[in-house]
């Protein structure tokens, strides 16, 4: 509380206290003070060893009712005070953790070029974001997978492409799967890689977890009805689907092409694999769009921050990110993906 | 002085009573949240219902059950005899230097997050198992040896007390009458703890049960009831943590549900370590 320069002179400082002092500007002004000792105790405060304070009555009471007095003046203050000003506009957008980061830099883009408005950004999943747009609740869905069932009422502006590789140790030989296979994989059916053309080893499946949209989008491109096997292992992120692929050769499991790296190795679906280039030509099947839904008639400034989206600027962007862009002319600039997130 | 006294006591009693109204809040929230999906499907359906695919509408948590409970013994079975054999070496046999030190060593391991647990399990074990026994390398075994790590402070801290709180003349007695130290602690000291020693292990199971983050890390969280110790398996509360933060509808209602099914595993527990440990007041 008191920091040593500002003791009051009636202090008396103990022999020790240069010791002290030392400890004090390390560990904070409480931990030596109790060295500190005071000649006119009617009105001193004295500090116990490790910040136990023990004030004079009428000082701790004057603490308190001051500190009250200040919540409640901040309590009452503050947000009417915000909002009387001038309230810029906000959009909400709300949904898929896969499109959540590449959606925040676009927003930090648009608000840094001096527009009055405030983006909030929320995750929650593919699902959850058509529902928010259908209800209201945010002014943009955002979504990893197409629109299903009732949320076709919404308007869906697709922003880039994500493709999803399938990724095995690099100890592998050069895969080349067919969907069927893949399928099998994924479904318990097939066990051995010798069946595939690999080494006699068994098969260790690892999936995403049920919502995300990652898995989401596989199971609906590659499995279809087919059900993952509950034999697969689960986990709950890219990056650790990533971390198992890199430590087991006998792995095998899937994410966003932004995020293979030299530890792992692409497999190749129907001799393609995947690459910003492939996406783009559509000849790569495992891809998902990342859309941007809204209701059929959006506010203005909703409007204007999805066409900011397809700007060549924002664009290129999402390429850097590793996304695949929609427009022709970012998607010429974008060459690899990023490898190193 | 006499308001002053019946102040303090009004302050304290609602501070006290807002700690039990959080705990009421929650359980109410979770039953509340929960209940619905299991009056819907019936009580047993979702219980030893076999089949967890939440987006497709299938809501078995047995193997998740079972997954805790493969878990939960097995971290018993590596926690148990180390934490009892430690507790005995504090507590009779070491120098009371040494046992001061030694003891708490072990208490700093229960200051360690679960997190740190994980990880040194996925960096370290997982690996390890892969390459020696075979397997993912994620599974029951990784995750019930890193519990039993866990768990090891609970029951050497229950166990040393209990042990402690033999009263010395039993064990002098059995000296007196000629057995070894060793003949004394197991023919006197260890039934006269018993009833603390088991509430040490229900305790211990308590811990194990609810652990999460490290079981996430290690277990591989596969919805198949696990037939070897080295294939995968997800306990209860994997479960409910793996997919929060994407549910909605049915599926959230359902993670909830497991919650309730958790909750009262470990009330039950809790209850048992309670009468256990009553009877004999050691």
């Amino acid at each position: 509380m008191l920091p040593p320069q500002t003791i009051p002179p009636d202090f008396v400082m103990h022999p020790k206290l240069s010791f002290g002092i030392s400890w004090i500007t390390i560990g904070g002004p409480f931990r030596l003070s109790r060295r500190i000792s005071c000649r006119n105790s009617a009105h001193c405060i004295e500090l116990t060893w490790m910040g136990g304070i023990k004030l004079k009555r009428f000082v701790l009471l004057g603490v308190v009712i001051l500190v009250v007095i200040l919540a409640v003046i901040h309590s009452l203050r503050t947000p009417p005070g915000r909002s009387e000003t001038h309230a810029p506009a906000s959009i909400t957008l709300a949904g898929s953790t896969s499109v959540q980061p590449f959606a925040e830099l676009l927003a930090d883009e648009y608000m840094n070029e001096g527009r009055d408005i405030i983006i909030n950004i929320q995750g929650g999943g593919s699902s959850a974001g058509a529902r928010a747009a259908l209800s209201g609740v945010a002014e943009i869905g955002m979504l990893s997978r197409n629109l299903q069932g009732d949320e076709k009422t919404l308007d869906p502006t697709i922003i880039a492409y994500d493709a999803i590789a399938l990724i095995v140790h690099p100890s592998n030989p050069s895969l080349n799967l067919d969907i069927a296979w893949i399928r099998s994989i994924f479904a318990g059916e097939i066990t051995s890689w010798s069946e595939v053309g690999g080494k006699d080893r068994k098969i260790h499946v690892v999936a995403r977890e049920e919502g995300s949209g990652t898995r989401g989008a596989f199971d609906e491109i590659i499995m279809g009805a087919t059900e993952v096997t509950p034999g697969a292992i689960v986990q709950d992120s890219n990056g650790a689907v990533r971390e198992i692929i890199a430590g087991d050769p006998s792995a095998i499991g899937y994410l966003s092409l932004g995020l293979v790296d030299k530890r792992v190795k692409a497999v190749a679906i129907r001799g393609v694999l995947p690459s910003i280039d492939t996406v783009a030509k559509n000849t790569y099947r495992l891809v998902r769009p990342m859309i941007l839904a809204t209701c059929e008639s959006p506010r203005e400034e909703v409007r204007d921050f999805i066409s900011f989206c397809l700007s060549e600027k924002a664009q290129e962007i999402l390429a850097r990110e590793g996304l695949v862009p929609v427009t022709p002319a970012a998607s010429g600039k974008a060459l690899k993906p990023s490898h190193d997130k | 002085m006499r308001n002053k006294e019946t102040l303090v006591q009004w302050i304290l009693a609602i501070v006290a009573l807002s700690a039990i109204a959080v705990l009421a809040l929650i359980i109410i929230f979770i039953f509340k949240e929960g209940s619905p999906i299991i009056a819907r499907l019936g009580l047993t359906k979702f219980i030893t219902g076999t089949k967890w695919s939440p987006t497709k509408g299938m809501f078995g948590i047995f193997p998740m059950i079972l997954g805790s409970i493969q878990v939960t013994l097995g971290a018993l079975l590596i926690g148990v005899p180390i934490g009892l054999a430690t507790a005995i070496f504090l507590a009779e046999m070491a120098p009371p230097r040494t046992s001061r030190i030694l003891k708490s060593a072990i208490q700093l391991l229960a200051g360690i997050p679960s997190v740190v647990f994980g990880f040194i399990g996925l960096v370290i074990l997982v690996p390890f198992i892969r390459q020696w026994l075979g397997g993912p390398g994620f599974s029951v075994l990784a995750a019930a040896i890193v519990l039993g790590i866990m768990i090891l402070p609970t029951i050497v801290s229950v166990c040393y007390d209990v042990l402690k709180a033999v009263p010395p003349a039993y064990r002098e007695g059995m000296l007196a009458l000629g057995a070894t130290r060793w003949q004394a602690i197991k023919m006197v000291v260890l039934p006269a703890a018993r009833p603390g020693i088991i509430a040490s292990v229900i305790l211990g199971m308590g811990r194990a049960i609810g652990e999460t983050m490290a079981v996430i890390m290690v277990a591989g969280n596969a919805t198949k009831i696990p037939v070897s110790p080295l294939e995968p398996v997800r306990t209860l509360t994997s479960n409910v943590a793996l997919e929060m933060g994407y549910a909605i509808g049915e599926h959230r209602e359902a993670l909830f549900a497991t919650g309730i099914v958790l909750f009262i595993i470990i009330a039950l527990l809790n209850t048992l370590a309670r009468i256990v440990a009553r009877p004999e007041k050691v």
